[in-house]
């Protein structure tokens, strides 16, 4: 069953009920998922991690115990030890500080990058699919071409055109990240365009602006928010993997993809170096996948 | 069909020059040039000789003549000397690299297949049980860890822990292992995601049902009858995977010194070297257009439901 007729088959249940004596209490689309999406373990701990780094993230400056600036030349490389529980960089930067700010980079490019992309590729889909006619066959056209595109070697290509630095990977993601969800949006709004209710709205008098606002893209939702929760920990990669090459964050700014980068080349000497962020990565991008999985399973349950 | 596949492999012309076109103007909006000076591994120049240079490597023609004259040459297989490697033609320097990081990644892509089939049969068949979460955890682990970091795992395990494989290389046979499961661990898991819900699917088809009841043993069902019919749908997937092994092949051969195309990703980026960029660039998005035109084609002949 799709969501639009769910939706509509529960306010028809509501409606019914409201005609008899005792009113249902109606469980809306969102809360039935939000229920399935807690009976799922492994979604519900994925969850949790994502909770933690974010609190992490946003509280980097109270939890660190040193700057992620601060060099101990006395100390490189250091393996862990008391005064540093992860160990010393090639700096002699502590490595947990360095770990701690490099969860703000991930969950600002995660999070942040996933907006750019809905703001370009949601309106660019839905007028697409919405339209249809010229507009439609230049911008599906378009889409395909940049669909053909080694993804990463195009993001590479406009990082080494921008140069390094935050604001440019946003830039980066979001230029090539807003085909996918504009193909999803467009390809929904097609198919909802041509409904009953969209039909009946139209036919009372509702205009552009309310019957694509109120009536299809709301009911175009489901995919959506299914290929953002799925973007967020591709952003992560993106930006995890640019930085790993020296291309993605500009340094002293830690990230971790930056610091297997770094590490790597003393893999042999120094594992601490390379093995925390590793690990850090591995974590962040399992929790945030199965948190992905669990909400596309709650939000349509046949896929599952 | 017929009419189908060439009007197919004729969208392929304008695909190619798009991408070429985009990736020309993304190139040459970058500020800096392959003459600046403060360039990696170039001399200071004087401005004198910079003009020689620019009027040799045709820098000094507007850009629209620029992208023809490179559009002419490539068409016949002439893609300049790279800026870099001066010695060297970016023909050949392709020629050189890419039947390795093609061997590498047919290696992979095959252990992909093979391993991705094996676990979304085996979570499938045997759904909610142990099987089913050890292939699902295997297959997610693939999909979400990133390559380089599954690199870093493998070398501190395989190499260091237990010394069983070397650190890099390309000589022998036993420096291809690690390479090889680190590319096909994240095309392995997508593989295998897909084909257990494909399998889930056909397992509660009516016709499985139906050899059920008329007796058939487990094995033949799943076999003959459900895989056969699930395998359809896998064969989309094919495209995504060559994507998939095809970028990441940058990362593996980086890190275990592989000689293929990969590393000249980014340096050519980096290093501003015009020709190699559009070599690159355009050899990988030439095979994974052919590549998926096969793979569609090749979807419309398994499955006669499907016409064009």
């Amino acid at each position: 069953m799709s969501p639009a007729a769910a939706t509509s088959a529960e306010t028809a249940v509501g409606l019914l009920a409201a005609g008899g004596r005792e009113p249902i209490v109606s469980s809306s689309l969102g809360r039935d998922a939000l229920r399935r999406l807690r009976k799922n373990r492994l979604a519900m701990a994925g969850g949790g991690v994502v909770v933690m780094l974010i609190l992490i993230a946003v509280f980097a400056d109270v939890l660190s115990p040193y700057t992620y600036t601060k060099t101990n030349f006395g100390r490189l490389n250091e393996a862990p030890s008391r005064d540093y529980p992860l160990g010393t960089d090639q700096l002699g930067r502590d490595m947990l500080s360095r770990m701690i700010y490099g969860a703000r980079v991930s969950m600002i490019v995660g999070l942040g990058a996933q907006v750019i992309v809905v703001l370009i590729g949601v309106p660019i889909g839905a007028l697409s699919g919405y339209l249809g006619g010229r507009v439609d066959l230049f911008l599906t056209r378009f889409v395909d071409v940049m669909y053909a595109f080694p993804r990463l070697l195009f993001v590479i290509l406009v990082m080494s055109a921008l140069g390094a630095g935050l604001l440019n990977i946003f830039i980066a993601i979001g230029l090539t990240g807003w085909v996918g969800i504009a193909r999803q949006t467009r390809a929904q709004v097609l198919s909802i365009k041509e409904k009953e209710f969209v039909e009946g709205a139209r036919a009372l008098g509702a205009g552009f602006r309310r019957l694509l606002f109120r009536h299809v893209l709301p009911n175009a939702l489901t995919p959506i928010v299914v290929a953002v929760t799925f973007g967020i920990p591709e952003a992560i990669f993106t930006e995890a993997a640019l930085s790993f090459i020296g291309v993605g964050i500009n340094p002293p700014t830690p990230s971790w993809g930056q610091m297997v980068g770094e590490g790597q080349q003393y893999l042999r000497s120094s594992w601490h170096l390379c093995v925390f962020p590793s690990i850090a990565i591995a974590i962040t991008m399992l929790s945030f996948t199965f948190l992905g999985d669990g909400v596309r399973d709650a939000l349509d349950p046949k896929l599952k | 069909m017929l009419n189908y596949a060439i009007r197919r492999a004729l969208w392929l012309v304008p695909t190619l020059l798009a991408m070429a076109l985009v990736t020309f103007l993304v190139m040459h909006a970058t500020p800096g040039s392959p003459l600046d000076p403060v360039a990696e591994g170039a001399n200071p120049l004087s401005p004198e000789a910079q003009k020689n240079l620019a009027q040799h490597y045709g820098l000094d023609k507007p850009l629209y003549q620029q992208f023809a004259i490179f559009v002419g040459k490539a068409l016949r297989g002439d893609f300049g000397n790279s800026f870099v490697y001066r010695t060297r033609t970016v023909s050949e320097i392709i020629v050189d690299a890419f039947p390795v990081s093609l061997f590498l990644g047919a290696m992979a892509l095959a252990l992909a297949v093979a391993g991705g089939l094996m676990l979304g049969i085996l979570a499938a068949v045997y759904q909610n049980r142990s099987w089913d979460y050890v292939s699902v955890t295997l297959a997610t682990f693939g999909v979400a860890v990133p390559n380089f970091v599954l690199a870093v795992f493998f070398i501190i395990l395989f190499s260091f822990l237990v010394p069983l494989f070397p650190t890099g290389g390309w000589r022998t046979p036993r420096t291809w292992v690690l390479p090889t499961i680190t590319l096909a661990l994240g095309p392995m898991g997508i593989m295998a995601r897909f084909t257990r819900a494909s399998m889930l699917e056909v397992i509660r088809a009516d016709y499985t049902l139906t050899a059920r009841s008329k007796g058939l043993s487990e094995t033949p069902v799943i076999f003959k009858h459900a895989l056969k019919n699930a395998l359809i749908p896998i064969v989309t997937l094919l495209g995504p995977l060559f994507a998939a092994v095809g970028t990441g092949s940058f990362f593996v051969e980086s890190i275990f010194r592989v000689p293929g195309m990969g590393r000249f990703f980014v340096l050519s980026m980096t290093g501003r070297d015009y020709p190699m960029i559009m070599a690159v660039v355009l050899t990988y998005g030439a095979f994974l257009a052919i590549m998926n035109l096969a793979v569609d084609l090749t979807y419309g002949f398994l499955d006669p439901r499907i016409r064009y």
